[in-house]
């Protein structure tokens, strides 16, 4: 409450800067003014605090306290009520890796371990020497990874395809997708917002046609319909199908994300760019366009992480990406009722590459934050 | 149209012709869909010349300098600019975007870029200068400015007036044969404005060919050679300052001289 005793005055142009009021900081201020401001306030903030406390000591009672941590040849070692954990333990490398022979294995990791060095090293703000690490990802790492994967020359054994699986799968179809579907997706709306009629309607078409399918359908025709347009003998990795499909299909997403992003552009910046002299690729790429990114930022990690997560649809097809090949797990007689514990482990490892995702991408909005917007 | 006008119309003072044709606009048309913007524009900018062009809102003074940088394009009569025709061709518009520095009224500086990296962009990219001289031809900008400790800050922290000069020295880092501005103290706050008439001043008495819309008459006055009045899509009177305020000749310039001087 304003203390009317203590004004005091001061001449006109004296009056000094003031600490708020008590009532408007410290602690007890915050719990008053986020958690008990008002009536319907208390009531949510009481309902909240009996939520946690119904949810969250009996999850980590299964999860953790009563749980099961030993290796095993069956579920018959789990006694104790809680989760039992021991499929996952037992199937761990094969949930990583799929079927991809054991000896072989060092070139996924290997293959893996560059791939995000070279991210992370791209991702953090201070790495020296950016434009090599990226000369290297883009046009370097795709022979030396497909080499390691896949090889078959160079001293390396050929490993084929149908063996790959689990979370080395779901990664390598999620990052091509996402690596693809981004500059795609920029054509594209450049594309849609082209002046010659004929690149627009192409564009057009594409995007929506694409979007107006499902991911499941695309999948499907890439698996079941190309095969039967292609000349005979012409054979397509299956794998290979379902990574175009899946970088196609989200690079007409993001293309709407861009477009979204480009239109938020004010016009005062493209003629701000042609007035002094720029042309429209140079007025593209240096101004145009990472503004319209950088505008985009939610909307790109969100279709990034729905791509993400979309890879888990080439069950359809028959690949063995990480919740096919857990499913696949508990399936096992030996293993039998374990449903729960094996999507818990799933939802985690997606939980886990989904979060950093979206932190990253709050990390980067904050940090290309230049104050314009005032 | 009244006789008057029309002389006046024809009439260039003795003190711009000085110097060979910089623009020459030869029967301009333009039509914003079925809306006639520019009407019979004939209007010779000769080099080194400072010419303020003024009228109500709406009458086209922004569109007709937005087509000497060909940002709008016109649908008849011919524009040329240091001896280049603005046609279709794309060479020839970047050819004289490259010339021509242009300044507005919302500044359009590049939010996402330092201010060095504003105005060193498009001498690496367009002149294909070396990055160190184009920064230091950028900081001797910044200083004649006066806002050299502004360099590495971005537009968004920097007031109005501080915007403007960016911009104003964003266009002469491409060394540009004429300045065009297009009500360059409009949005600003009227504390900011005499900072930027200040340097506006100042890059008039280098001799650089000027064409400044504004409303600003104490700046068309000290600086202009030559000052001139459009509404409703035309050239409707030119003439040296002092002619132009004190004996106006056509009836639509002295209504909008006494709207604006004694309101």
């Amino acid at each position: 409450m304003p203390d009317v005793i203590e004004q005091q005055e001061y001449p006109p142009g004296q009056h000094p800067s003031l600490p708020p009021p008590s009532s408007y900081v410290g602690p007890v201020a915050w719990l008053r003014t986020n958690l008990f401001s008002s009536p319907l306030n208390i009531l949510l903030t009481l309902l909240a605090i009996w939520l946690i406390w119904a949810i969250v000591p009996p999850l980590l009672d299964w999860a953790i306290f009563s749980a099961t941590f030993v290796d095993g040849e069956s579920r018959d070692v789990c006694v104790k009520d809680g989760a039992c954990w021991t499929m996952i333990i037992a199937r761990f490398w094969q949930f990583m890796y799929g079927f991809y022979p054991v000896d072989e294995r060092w070139r996924v990791d290997l293959g893996l371990i560059l791939f995000f060095a070279a991210v992370i090293a791209l991702l953090i703000e201070r790495t020296p020497g950016k434009k090599y690490i990226a000369i290297f990802l883009f046009g370097i790492y795709p022979f030396i990874s497909y080499w390691l994967f896949v090889g078959g020359f160079l001293g390396l054994g050929l490993v084929e395809t149908r063996l790959w699986g689990g979370l080395f799968l779901t990664i390598v179809l999620g990052s091509t997708g996402i690596i693809f579907s981004l500059p795609l997706g920029i054509l594209l709306a450049l594309g849609r917002r082209s002046e010659l009629p004929v690149i627009r309607m192409l564009s057009t078409a594409f995007i929506e046609f694409t979007r107006a399918i499902p991911l499941i359908t695309v999948l499907f025709m890439s698996s079941v319909m190309l095969p039967l347009f292609l000349p005979e003998g012409v054979t397509f990795d299956k794998l290979l199908r379902a990574m175009i499909g899946i970088a196609l299909f989200g690079a007409a997403y993001m293309a709407e994300v861009v477009r979204g992003g480009l239109q938020a552009v004010p016009r005062g910046q493209y003629e701000g760019a042609m007035a002094v002299g720029l042309g429209y690729w140079q007025m593209t790429g240096l101004i145009v366009m990472p503004q319209a990114l950088r505008i985009v930022i939610p909307g790109i990690v969100n279709t990034f992480i729905g791509l993400f997560k979309d890879t888990t649809l080439v069950i359809v097809i028959g690949l063995f990406e990480l919740l096919n090949i857990v499913q696949a797990s508990f399936r096992d007689a030996n293993w039998a009722g374990l449903a729960k514990e094996g999507y818990a482990f799933v939802a985690f490892v997606f939980f886990l590459f989904c979060f950093s995702m979206s932190r990253y991408s709050l990390y980067l909005e904050r940090k290309l934050n230049t104050g314009h917007r005032r | 149209m009244s006789n008057g006008v029309q002389a006046a119309q024809g009439r260039i003072p003795e003190t711009s012709t000085a110097g060979d044709p910089m623009i020459q606009m030869i029967g301009v048309h333009k039509w914003f869909g079925q809306f006639h913007v520019l009407r019979n524009i004939d209007l010779t900018v000769h080099r080194g010349e400072r010419i303020v062009i003024c009228g109500p809102s709406g009458s086209g003074k922004s569109t007709l300098i937005r087509c000497i940088n060909r940002l709008e394009e016109h649908q008849k009569g011919r524009i040329i600019v240091d001896g280049i025709e603005l046609t279709n061709d794309l060479k020839h518009i970047e050819q004289v975007r490259r010339e021509v520095g242009m300044v507005f009224q919302h500044f359009n500086l590049f939010p996402h870029l330092t201010v060095l990296d504003n105005l060193t962009l498009a001498p690496i990219w367009v002149r294909k200068m070396p990055k160190r001289d184009a920064e230091q031809a950028a900081t001797q900008y910044l200083e004649r400015v006066k806002i050299p400790e502004q360099a590495h800050k971005y537009p968004g922290q920097l007031s109005g007036g501080q915007q403007q000069r960016v911009a104003i020295a964003r266009s002469l880092c491409m060394n540009p044969k004429m300045m065009l501005f297009d009500e360059p103290t409009s949005a600003l706050d009227p504390e900011m404005i005499k900072e930027v008439l200040d340097v506006m001043i100042e890059l008039a008495e280098t001799g650089m060919t000027m064409i400044v819309v504004t409303h600003e008459m104490g700046f068309a006055r000290t600086v202009a050679d030559r000052v001139i009045f459009m509404d409703g899509g035309e050239i409707i009177e030119q003439n040296a300052p002092d002619a132009f305020f004190n004996n106006p000749k056509s009836d639509r310039t002295k209504l909008f001289l006494s709207q604006i001087l004694h309101h």
